[in-house]
Parts: C-alpha cells; sequence; structure tokens
C-alpha cells in the first residue's frame, strides 16, 4: 500500500488500523475496541446471525463481523441509536428462549447477560414465548440446556471445524429454529462428544454445560463480575 | 408406527423402502449436493420421511443425521412427521382468504373431521395452510400431495373432494376440471404477444457473437425482474470476467412472491424462450451447465418443461455444439423447490441447489464471483431471460426504446384481488397504476400491494404514480383491494406470511416477525393500545437496518404502509390510547382448565360469551 492510502478507517471518530481482509469488527477487536457481539468468535470465521454488531458505515448499515474494513470508512458503533437497537436485540434473544439468570450456573460468565448488561438492558420490554425446549441430561459430562440457546452456532462450528465430529446442528425455521444433536436418538450421550471437546466450552451462555461443577466459582468471582464485556479480555466468554 | 397397522406388513415396507432410498441414491450418483432433490424424491415414496429414513439418506449421502433433519425440517414441503395419506394444503394469501379460503378449509375440515395441521386418526388426510401457490387469478387454490393443483375451488368441490378422500379415489381419478390451469393473459405486449420460433433468439445471438451479444444486453439497458432491478448486462460482464473452472446458468423460477404468477405463466407458454435466455446468457458468460430452480408449487411443471428440454436437445438447441457451433456446449437441469419463500434471494437459491438449508450467505463474494459450488455464478428471473431472448432478436437500441430512460422494456404484472379480469397484464414501464386498474375492471378500489408484501402497499391518492425502478418497482404482484376490504386484516395476512417463512437465521428477522404478528393478533382481539402501534413501528425500523437478507428488511414494508396509510383501520381496534399488557390471564389459565377437565363458568375469571 502507498502512503496516499493508509490502511485505517475511523471508528467512531479514532482512526484505527487494519490488515488486508479485515472486517470490521476483526482491527476494533485487534485494536482492543469493543464492539458488542454475540455469534462472532476470533477463532472462527464470520457468522452474521445475531446482529448485535450492527454499525453504520458511510452512513449505511450492517454486521461489524461480515463488513470488509476499507480506508476512509467512517464506521459508527458506540451511539445511542445503535445502542438502543442492539438492545432490542437482546430483548428479543431473552424474550425468545426461557432465562432465568438468577438459577442459571451460567450467570457472572454468561456473554449474554454480560451484553445485556453493558447496553443498559434493564427488562425483557417485549412479551415472553415461553418456549417447551426440554433438556438433554443423558452425557455422563455434559448437561444441555436448550432454553438458553441463542443460536450463534458456535459449539455448530467448533464440533464440525475444530473437533472434527460434526455433534450440532440447525434444525427447523422461523421461530422454530433450534439446536439439534447427530445420533439416531437425538441425545447426546449417543454422540462421541467429549468434556474436552471445544465444542464443550464454546457456548457463549448456559446451553452446553460441564455436569458437577456447578457454582465451583462463586457468584462475585465470576468473569463478567469485576470486568465488563467491552474490557479487552472479556470480550468473548469463551 | 401409526400409519402401518399391521407389524409384518411395515416390516416389508421399510425394506421395500430402504431399497427404493438406496436406488434413488445411485440415481442422484450418492451426491451430498442432490440432498434437497433426493428428499423430495424419497419422500414422495411414502408421504413422509421417518427418522430411520432420513439417517439411511444421511448415510449413503455421506452427512450426519443431523445435517439431513437440518435440511428436512427447512423446508415447509418436508414432513418428519406422519401426514395424512391424502396431503391437501389450502394456498392461504390475502387473495385466497378474499375468495373464502379459510370458510372452505373450515367447512373441508369439518366434512372429514379432522383438525388443520393435524392427521386424521385413520392416516386417510390431513389439511393445513401453505403460502401462495401462484393461482391467485384463479383461486381459491388448493395443493395435493406437493403435486396437484386445484382451482377456483368453491363450497360445492370442496364437498366433492371430502367425499372422495373419504371414499379413497386416489387424486389421478378426480375429475379432470379442477386441475385446470388458465393462463389468464388480459393484455400481451412483447413478452407475452410476439410469437419467437425456438431457435431463431439464439441463432440471433451467435451471429452477433459473445461480446456483440453482451453488449446488445448493455444498450438495452435491460435490468432484473426479480425486483431488485441490477443490470443484466452488468451481471452477465462480471460472472464472465469472474474465473472458476466452471460457470453457471441459474434461472430463478422460485416465484414465491404472494400474488406473483407471471413466471407460472411463462413457464407453461414460453418455456422455450426461457431456456433460449439461459441458453444466450450461457453463450456470453461461457457457461456450459445450467439450472432452473422450480418452486416447489409449480411441481405440475415439472414433467412438461423436461419435455421441452429433451424437445431442444433433439433440435440440438441444448447439448453439445449447439445449432452446430463448435465449443457452444450447454444443458440444463431442473431442481424443484419444497416450500421456501427465502430461496427466491438469490444465494439461498444456491444454497438450496446445493442440498442445503436456504440461508442466505454472506455477501461479498456475490454469485457473480463465488456462486454454484464456489463457481461464477449468474442467477436471473424467469422473465430476465425471456427479455433476454427478445434483445437477441431486437436489439438493445429497440428495447430501451420501449418503457422510461431508467426502466426499460416491458413488464408484466398478475393482477389478482377485487376485480372482473384478473391475470396477466404487460405493459411499457412507465405505465401509470390507475390504467392498470380501469384496465381489469377493478372498482372502487381502495388499495393496489404492488410488489406484493414485501412492495409497496398503493393508496388511492397515489393511483397516478407509474411503475418504473425510479417510482414504484415491482416483481410483478399487484394485488387490488376496494374498500370493503379491511386494510389491517390484510396487513396481518402479510405478517403472518412472514413469520411462517422466516429462515430462522437471524435475530430481528426470526424474533421479530413472531412478534409483529403476536401484536397484530393483540390488535385483532380488540385488546391493543396506541404503544403497540409504537412497537409495530420500532420493529418496523429495526428489522429494516438489522437483518441479515431482504425478506426481514422488508417484513415489515406492508406494516409501515398500511399504519400510514389506513390508521384508523388499526386505531379503531385499540381498546384504550394507553397501554394493555399483552398478558392475559384467564388465557393463561387455559393450561390450568384443560388439566383439570374444566371449563364451567367459574374456571374462567370473566364470564364467556356464547
Amino acid at each position: 500500500m502507498s502512503e496516499a492510502t493508509p490502511n485505517t478507517f475511523a471508528l467512531d471518530g479514532e482512526d484505527l488500523p487494519f490488515e488486508p481482509g479485515d472486517t470490521v469488527l476483526q482491527a476494533a477487536r485487534r485494536a482492543g475496541r469493543y464492539i458488542p457481539h454475540l455469534c462472532w468468535h476470533p477463532d472462527y470465521a464470520a457468522h452474521g446471525s445475531c446482529r448485535v454488531c450492527t454499525v453504520k458505515v458511510d452512513g449505511r448499515a450492517g454486521a461489524a463481523c461480515t463488513l470488509r474494513a476499507a480506508a476512509g470508512q467512517e464506521v459508527e458503533s458506540d451511539t445511542e441509536a445503535l445502542n438502543a437497537q442492539r438492545k432490542t436485540l437482546l430483548q428479543m434473544l431473552f424474550v425468545e428462549g426461557n432465562h432465568f439468570c438468577p438459577s442459571c450456573e451460567k450467570s457472572g460468565n454468561c456473554l449474554l447477560q454480560a451484553t445485556a448488561y453493558q447496553m443498559g438492558m434493564e427488562g425483557p420490554h417485549f412479551e415472553e414465548f415461553y418456549p417447551d425446549r426440554p433438556v438433554d441430561a443423558s452425557h455422563p459430562d455434559l448437561l444441555l440446556d436448550f432454553n438458553r440457546c441463542i443460536l450463534c452456532e458456535l459449539c455448530v462450528r467448533a464440533s464440525r471445524d475444530v473437533d472434527h465430529k460434526g455433534v450440532f446442528a440447525i434444525a427447523g425455521h422461523g421461530i422454530g429454529t433450534h439446536l439439534v444433536v447427530d445420533s439416531a436418538s437425538g441425545r447426546l450421550a449417543d454422540t462421541d462428544m467429549a468434556l474436552t471437546d471445544r465444542a464443550a466450552s464454546i457456548c457463549p451462555v448456559g446451553v452446553i454445560l460441564p455436569k458437577r461443577r456447578g457454582f465451583v466459582v462463586p457468584i462475585g468471582e465470576r468473569r463478567y463480575d469485576a470486568d465488563t464485556v467491552a474490557d479487552p479480555a472479556r470480550q468473548e466468554a469463551s | 408406527m401409526t400409519v402401518d397397522s399391521a407389524g409384518d406388513a411395515a416390516g416389508t415396507a421399510a425394506q421395500d423402502d430402504a431399497a427404493a432410498v438406496d436406488a434413488l441414491l445411485a440415481r442422484h450418483a450418492n451426491d451430498p449436493h442432490a440432498l434437497v432433490q433426493v428428499l423430495r424424491e424419497v419422500q414422495a415414496l411414502r408421504g413422509w420421511l421417518p427418522r430411520e429414513t432420513l439417517a439411511r439418506v444421511g448415510d449413503g449421502l455421506g452427512l450426519g443425521l443431523a445435517q439431513v433433519e437440518g435440511v428436512a425440517t427447512f423446508y415447509r414441503f418436508f414432513h418428519t412427521r406422519p401426514v395424512g395419506a391424502c396431503r391437501v394444503l389450502f394456498s392461504d394469501n390475502v387473495t385466497d382468504r378474499l375468495l373464502g379460503s379459510e370458510a372452505l378449509m373450515a367447512d373441508l375440515c369439518r366434512r372429514l373431521r379432522v383438525a388443520p395441521g393435524e392427521m386424521r386418526a385413520d392416516g386417510r388426510v390431513s389439511v393445513d395452510r401453505c403460502s401462495c401457490t401462484g393461482l391467485c387469478d384463479q383461486g381459491p387454490a388448493l395443493l395435493i400431495d406437493h403435486r396437484h393443483v386445484v382451482t377456483r375451488l368453491d363450497g360445492g368441490r370442496v364437498a366433492r373432494i371430502a367425499e372422495l378422500i373419504d371414499a379413497g379415489v386416489p387424486v389421478a381419478a378426480w375429475p379432470a376440471e379442477w386441475f385446470e390451469v388458465v393462463d389468464n393473459v388480459q393484455r400481451a405486449d412483447v413478452l407475452l404477444g410476439t410469437p419467437v420460433v425456438p431457435g431463431a433468439a439464439l441463432a440471433a445471438a451467435v451471429q452477433r457473437g459473445r461480446q456483440a451479444m453482451l453488449d446488445e444486453i448493455v444498450r438495452s439497458n435491460l435490468r432484473g425482474r426479480g425486483g431488485a432491478g441490477f443490470a443484466t448486462g452488468t451481471k452477465w460482464r462480471l460472472c464472465r470476467d469472474a474465473p472458476g473452472a466452471m460457470h453457471y446458468i441459474v434461472c430463478n423460477a422460485d416465484e414465491g412472491e404472494p400474488g406473483t404468477f407471471k413466471d407460472r405463466v411463462l413457464l407453461t407458454r414460453h418455456a422455450d424462450l426461457v431456456f433460449e435466455g439461459m441458453a444466450i446468457a450461457a453463450w456470453v458468460v461461457g457457461a456450459r451447465e445450467g439450472r432452473v430452480y422450480l418452486r416447489g408449487e409449480y411441481r405440475y411443471l415439472l414433467e412438461p418443461l423436461n419435455a421441452v428440454l429433451q424437445r431442444r436437445r433433439e433440435a440440438r438447441l441444448l447439448g453439445t455444439a449447439i445449432l452446430g457451433c463448435e465449443g457452444f456446449d450447454f444443458d440444463l437441469q431442473i431442481h424443484v423447490g419444497a416450500g421456501a419463500y427465502v430461496c427466491g434471494e438469490e444465494s439461498s437459491l444456491i444454497e438450496s441447489l446445493e442440498g442445503k438449508r436456504g440461508t442466505p450467505r454472506i455477501r461479498p463474494p456475490f454469485p457473480v464471483e463465488q456462486g454454484y459450488l464456489g463457481q461464477p455464478t449468474t442467477v436471473n428471473n424467469v422473465e430476465t431471460f425471456c427479455a433476454a431472448a427478445h434483445i437477441a432478436l431486437g436489439g438493445g437500441a429497440w428495447w430501451s426504446g420501449i418503457g422510461t430512460p431508467k426502466s426499460t422494456g416491458t413488464k408484466i404484472h398478475s393482477v389478482s384481488g377485487d376485480c372482473e379480469r384478473p391475470g396477466l397484464y404487460e405493459y411499457p414501464f412507465g405505465t401509470r397504476i390507475g390504467r392498470i386498474l380501469e384496465d381489469c375492471g377493478a372498482r372502487d378500489t381502495q388499495a393496489v400491494q404492488v410488489g406484493g408484501p414485501s412492495g409497496t402497499c398503493i393508496s388511492a391518492f397515489e393511483f397516478g404514480r407509474r411503475i418504473a425502478f425510479e417510482d414504484v418497482p415491482t416483481a410483478g404482484a399487484f394485488m387490488v383491494f376496494d374498500r370493503s376490504r379491511d386494510m389491517f386484516e390484510i396487513a396481518r395476512g402479510f405478517a403472518q406470511f412472514f413469520a411462517h417463512e422466516s429462515c430462522g437465521f437471524c435475530t430481528p428477522c426470526r424474533v421479530g416477525t413472531a412478534l409483529v404478528v403476536k401484536r397484530m393478533d393483540k390488535l385483532a382481539a380488540g385488546r391493543g393500545s396506541r404503544h403497540d402501534i409504537d412497537v409495530l413501528y420500532e420493529l418496523d425500523a429495526l428489522m429494516h437496518t438489522s437483518t441479515h437478507c431482504g425478506l426481514g428488511a422488508s417484513a415489515c414494508n406492508p406494516l409501515r404502509d398500511t399504519i400510514a396509510k389506513f390508521r384508523p383501520a388499526y386505531e379503531r381496534r385499540l381498546q384504550s390510547l394507553h397501554f394493555e399488557p399483552a398478558f392475559d390471564l384467564d388465557a393463561e389459565l387455559s393450561v390450568a382448565r384443560a388439566v383439570t377437565g374444566r371449563d364451567d363458568p367459574a374456571s374462567h375469571l370473566e364470564p364467556v360469551h356464547e
């Protein structure tokens, strides 16, 4: 690149460098800047489903995780309007599933909860859907509580691309979209999933949980108890 | 198994199925990209897809069961639970409703003693709804066994259908006139009115040469007829110039926008012209293979279309050395969809062609760079290919002289709803909406939904506006509503459509479309407040800017238009101008009532009105 076109763009008015091929979110993350996100993870290709990272680039809305950074772009992210929109998206995710933070083992380590705090969410705003989603406790070492699934597909990607097991997939459509398990019975016990798999630790919310570890780390000493999700070292839960 | 009562018979049937499934897989060369076609053909064996069958398909294609399950449960026409031996689907577009489809469906269910969406206990029949079947000009319409369409349904036909189903008479033996689909061409211009001898346009293109043919398309200023209006010449050039081992031409015949049925007629009357346009595109782009993505609702067109393809192969208009021109090799296959509106979006369509869930891709890369199987792919609408064939004959300058400078040529409108003469009307771009209303015999018109639910709702004071990309753009639907119609109910029907068709991938569309339906239902029940209208506005604004694809972004268009233009239709439903909770305590007690088997007045919070 010549000096005439430096590889920088402006995020909320501040210049950020980027590498060729970077998305806006990748460049921001590397610089330690926070653009709220749930389904994006630095170890995986962009997915673009949660839409929480939606920003405005030169006035046009788009997901920061899929938009390519380009020299001279003006990116707005931390604005009142965009954060209000993020809060609404978070509220949608909360009412879609069954999220009861006080009784959830993931509380304090949960990316959804931490992001909701960060965006100032104080209530569900919309009516709850209360879906009927039975848990799968069949596996000796892992519990699946589908009530908390936000369909980020990180487990799908980790199991397929890292563990090479393909334990998870997405099924259904519309509001009935849900996570399924790859076995004849549909139960996790009948897969070759192991506690040491990357998919077992990737879940940013409380769907995939190790058994017999409940509240080993007490409330008050958890990931997001001392630091916020905007902290450069805390932007992902897993 | 509910269907097979005798154990032995079930065992034999399962073995037969397994052998038939293996034969089907072999016919598709065990190619995982054929998954959607395999599932469609496998389902035809038994009417639904048992889990063991999905596992067998997965094994045969080298796919996990969960992945196969994910695809099978994505498409509305695949069943992973038992369905009736006769599967009746009522087309549920608002135009079908205007013609009384809901009462007819209730009547059929009553006669057959079956609840909507459920299979009758004896496994004989199930009755449900589906999105628009593209027969709005001759509705109400039925889709039977995902294969046959019944048009012009009325009370008499419903009564006879119930008798025939009860008597176990196969659909093939039902009165043939029920399945008659008429073309209803009411006004023809270039596309519908100029006969073209098969091969003539292709010969003209070959004679012009590849670059000169592209130049004519560019000169014509032809824009895509699927709705987005991208310049066809630019698309072809980008695709031609993109590196790739293969290039593909795909015809988008997934005409899913409710109220649109022009492609149905083009594929019925002018299939040669469609295939000719595809071959011309292949000539320009350098593609050797093509696909037609035919929506599942048009399954009944598959055999006639394949017959046309065969005839064209014999006439050397498809295959190797087309028209004797060395190096011009092109052939195509028809892929039949399985009920998913979102597959009309070109990247979802490509995913579906590849045997996957029809989730829109992240773009860029665009299909012209990396489309079908990762190769450069040109996806155009049926009508666009027809136009391209005419341009090959008449030249770009001739085409660009029709219509307006920014919207050249003609456009076919699928007119339905409250008018005397529904059907196809082809006009040059720039035609006044009022003119179309006059021509189709619409009276006392309150509104027109132009371009389908994702388009624009036009009210009477705007009938002077013109059909054009620069004024009122359209993919072809033109649904007319007279003053007796309740525009709130029209908008609610569209909201239900988008919720039904959301692919479920991104948060704002998946949850937002469902929330919109909840709000509209609350208003319909007379329990709304001004706050609910504010929330609808909020959802519209959010979905417009934050969804992954155009489906979600346009899902609230009819809502926004009708609130703005027909606000009294909403306000007269408000219980108060202040906040009303969505939570209905008496409704919540229904579970308790069901569990205790009670429904007496004392089990209700409020008196029950008979």
